[in-house]
């Protein structure tokens, strides 16, 4: 990159600016460590201004930018972009406000998940979205991928929880997207951006709804033979209309990777289902037996309720870690993230099985099963000639499958980089390009995240039409500001 | 290309505000609706979407309207997919027949909106309706997971998915939500569905006849009820000129669930008098829209915090004129304001001055029903801020002829 460039960049982050080669290494990948790009150079501004000077300057000299915030994303999201510079916000962190009698919290994006509940957990509140990486994972990074958790199928995803943004638009203009209170009168913008992986521009400012802490929260481990009675179960837990907190399934090889690693205590089986009720003490008592007679009549064989926040909290932990686990049984793992309708489970999981017999390789299943979401862990070894070739394919093919049965290619993770030559088996051709006249009206340059989510970028047609101006307008009644 | 049963001249019951189209289209399917907006693309012709008409005097006037494309016989239920929670729907097909539909395996879509007898699916997502459920359960942008949508040009476009967790490409469901049919027709759309309640309980409250104090103690009991870990799935205020204003609590779920609730409900509101629910209590912001009489009806947002505040000043700007008003508001802070009256300079001076001490606070105000002479003189949004420019980028990427609704939304779109 040109000195006169790194001199400007300089000037405004001082030494926030990062362009060592050993110090690039570290930005260049995210959990995806498969994909590797080393940037140009690495930004880390600490304030707004900052963001929006640093982006104008990009702006003007054409240099794509890569928003990260603490690298944990599982799709190459943050995966810098050749010739392209990142901007980490991992020094805006922090939470500038708290308003209770609203329920909101206004964070700067590289405010760490778990640290917006820590700060409200004292006056009985919680932020909703739990993704598993949530004690290091950044809210701007849940806001670029949408992020879910265990916990999303009775509170919704990121969006749900997002209000407002102040965004750093490619341009280099700031905006506001939405507002505190709800349904402000326009498109929703914060819609649109929470989800859009960086590529609509960088959010500096996020106003968050946080919600009121259950008065009882109870987690049930049901253990079963197979995964499919356990299916089985989550079918009668939904079909007597309750909505648990979250329920979440793993199958043998994945609670074996748990154990391994946390000593969760699980019960070694076939199908392990784990079900959290809450709300009004009476309503989950009375649910949470109704749980445990749906999973016995289903085949369960063992039945735990954690007893205390501390069993509660191991419980959970034993799921969490279960990703990281797996490099207890096997060198190397793919992480998937598909969704299924759920009532396809069964067929789905037998059609894993006999993919990864024919391919010779184990397939670890640990499962949102309230809502469809599977995480497939595709385990090889690296040291293999070829395996790790074949085990990419067999994940893009379990990524196939979820298509084939009405499915997504991602539930939580986003497309990023890794995925996004699936969105052509997800979607037809009019509905890219349709979601591209989003891209075209907040990034028309393509400077913001370029190559990622589509498997190609269209160029933006100029596509205004003549001004016609309003009745009113013209009368000189009224003007639109 | 849908037959000449379906094309036939516009009638004066089809005037939008004082535009009168010319031809009404009612194509069968979403191809025919993507075809028709082709084609009147290309001859030139602005087109006016259309459900059951029952929110058709919202938004700005249009500058102009040839065509009104009438969703009327998109009106099938798709699929109700009651193993996995899912419902996909045509936009004609209205709220109550989608419900009828969906109880018949004990679901619904969790989602209140006025007049669910004849509104359809198109227009409440259109008009983003919602009503006292979305305190538990949010509004439509929590419970849409997929759409089809129909540009100007004839694309067909699909955006979500029939799964509730998709994060797969841009979320275009959410952008269609409340953009007034101005980017693109949606022909269908796919939600997340609940369970029915197994029991529903409502209990109300009356807050406090002191002048005084009266709207001060409406919003302590909301924001306390808010505070405390009971979960309603309603929580709305009635207000008024005269009486004092009253706090309506919904519980659904077990019967001991609720009976809990209740328990926890009467201590908690124990400085206030409870009250016998009036019937359809949880209808009414509709009855607000009650009548032919001429009247401001208006949709505002704020803060929870705001509305004994808001409710003051109500007050305030109505006693000296002895205007008439009445409000249901919901207490995640958004809400209906009827206002009686003739006199349209002294409407627009209280409109101006209400919205104004709204957006100063981050919340709006936007007028839904209103004489003619006030539209002709108010924009009916107000402010949207600095991302207006934006809206027009988006406005201008899908629909570059401005051929969908032109100038019926925000700052001109």
């Amino acid at each position: 990159m040109e000195s006169r460039i790194l001199d400007q960049f300089r000037a405004i982050v001082g030494k926030g600016l990062i362009t060592e080669t050993s110090e690039l290494h570290t930005y260049e990948c995210d959990g995806l460590t498969n994909l590797r790009v080393l940037p140009q150079a690495v930004l880390l501004p600490t304030s707004t201004s900052e963001v929006q000077a640093i982006v104008r300057i990009c702006q003007r000299e054409k240099i794509p930018f890569v928003a990260r915030g603490s690298g944990t994303g599982l799709s190459g999201g943050a995966l810098p972009v050749d010739k392209g510079v990142v901007i980490s916000l991992a020094r805006m962190k922090r939470i500038l406000e708290v308003d209770l009698p609203n329920a909101r919290v206004v964070v700067e994006p590289g405010v760490i998940n778990s640290d917006v509940t820590l700060r409200v957990a004292p006056h009985g509140y919680f932020f909703a979205p739990d993704p598993s990486s949530q004690s290091v994972c950044s809210i701007g990074g849940n806001v670029a991928e949408n992020s879910g958790g265990a916990h999303c199928l009775k509170y919704g995803f990121t969006t749900t929880h997002v209000l407002a943004l102040e965004v750093v638009l490619p341009d280099g203009s700031i905006v506001h997207l939405g507002s505190r209170a709800v349904d402000r009168p326009g498109y929703d913008l914060p819609g649109i951006f929470v989800g859009s992986e960086g590529t609509l521009g960088i959010a500096t400012k996020i106003v968050l709804r946080i919600m009121k802490k259950p008065a009882v929260i109870q987690t049930l481990l049901a253990a079963f033979n197979t995964t499919e009675e356990a299916g089985t179960a989550v079918s009668g837990i939904i079909g007597a209309g309750m909505l648990p907190a979250a329920i979440e399934m793993m199958d043998n090889l994945a609670i074996q990777a748990a154990e391994a690693s946390v000593h969760a205590g699980y019960p070694n089986c076939g199908g392990l289902l784990l079900v959290e009720l809450d709300g009004p003490d009476a309503e989950v008592e009375h649910l949470m037996a109704q749980v445990g007679e749906i999973c016995t009549q289903c085949g369960s064989w063992e039945i735990r309720v954690a007893q205390s926040e501390a069993e509660r909290a191991v419980v959970w932990k034993g799921r969490k870690a279960a990703f990281a686990a797996m490099g207890r049984i096997s060198p190397n793992y793919i992480v998937q993230d598909g969704v299924i309708p759920r009532t396809a489970l069964p067929r789905v999981l037998g059609d894993i099985e006999r993919m990864s017999a024919a391919e010779g390789l184990r397939v670890a299943n640990v499962f949102h099963a309230g809502d469809g979401n599977l995480h497939p862990l595709v385990l090889y070894d690296g040291r293999i000639a070829g395996q790790e070739e074949r085990a990419m394919e067999l994940s893009i093919n379990i990524l196939r499958l979820c298509v084939k049965y009405g499915g997504s290619i991602t539930g939580e993770h986003g497309v990023g980089e890794e995925k996004k030559m699936m969105m052509g088996e997800m979607f037809a051709e009019p509905d890219l390009e349709t979601m591209q006249l989003v891209r075209c009206a907040f990034d028309p340059e393509k400077l913001s995240n370029p190559d990622k989510v589509f498997p190609r970028t269209r160029l933006c047609a100029e596509r205004t039409g003549p001004y016609q101006p309003h009745p009113l307008e013209a009368a000189g009644v009224a003007q639109f500001f | 290309m849908v037959g000449e049963e379906h094309f036939r001249a516009a009638l004066m019951e089809d005037a939008v505000d004082d535009v009168l189209p010319h031809m009404v289209i009612e194509p069968g399917t979403a191809q025919e609706v993507a075809g028709a907006l082709k084609i009147a693309t290309g001859a030139g012709l602005k087109v006016i979407p259309r459900g059951s008409a029952t929110k058709m005097g919202w938004g700005n006037p249009p500058w102009s309207g040839e065509l009104i494309l009438s969703t009327h016989r998109l009106n099938r239920v798709v699929e109700h997919a009651w193993g996995d929670m899912t419902a996909t729907v045509e936009t004609g097909c209205t709220f109550q027949h989608l419900q009828e539909t969906l109880a018949a395996h004990g679901q619904r879509l969790a989602l209140d909106p006025i007049w669910p007898e004849h509104a359809t699916i198109g227009g409440i997502l259109a008009t983003n309706d919602s009503g006292p459920l979305r305190v538990r359960f949010g509004s439509l942008r929590d419970l849409i997971i997929g759409i089809t949508l129909a540009l100007p040009d004839g694309t067909l476009a699909k955006s979500g998915g029939k799964v509730v967790k998709n994060v797969a490409g841009y979320d275009l469901p959410k952008l269609a939500t409340g953009s007034l049919g101005t980017l693109g027709i949606i022909t269908q759309a796919i939600f997340r569905l609940h369970p029915l309640p197994r029991e529903s309980r409502t209990l109300s409250f009356s807050t406090s006849d002191d002048a005084t104090s009266r709207d001060g103690s409406m919003n302590a009991l909301v924001l306390a009820i808010q505070d405390c870990n009971i979960v309603p799935t309603g929580v709305q205020v009635r207000a008024g000129t005269s009486a004092a204003p009253e706090v309506d609590l919904r519980f659904e779920g077990t019967s001991a669930g609720c009976e809990a609730q209740i328990e926890q409900t009467l201590r908690l509101a124990s400085g206030a008098q409870r009250i016998e629910s009036p019937a359809g209590v949880w209808n009414a912001h509709a009855e607000l829209f009650r009548g032919t009489e001429p009247c401001v009806v208006c949709k505002f947002s704020l803060l929870p915090a705001d509305l004994g505040v808001f409710s003051e000043s109500i007050r305030a700007v109505t006693e000296p004129l002895h205007m008439a008003w009445q409000l249901v508001a919901q207490a995640v802070g958004a809400g209906y304001l009827r206002l009686e009256g003739r006199d349209s300079g002294a409407l627009i001076g209280i409109l101006e001055d209400l919205r104004k001490k709204l957006q100063t606070r981050g919340g709006s105000l936007v007028i839904l029903r209103c004489p003619h002479e006030i539209k002709a003189k108010m924009d009916v949004w107000g402010n949207t801020g600095d991302a207006l420019a934006l809206m027009q980028s988006i406005k201008a990427q899908f629909d570059p002829t401005g051929v969908l609704n032109p100038g019926r939304f925000v700052g001109g779109i």
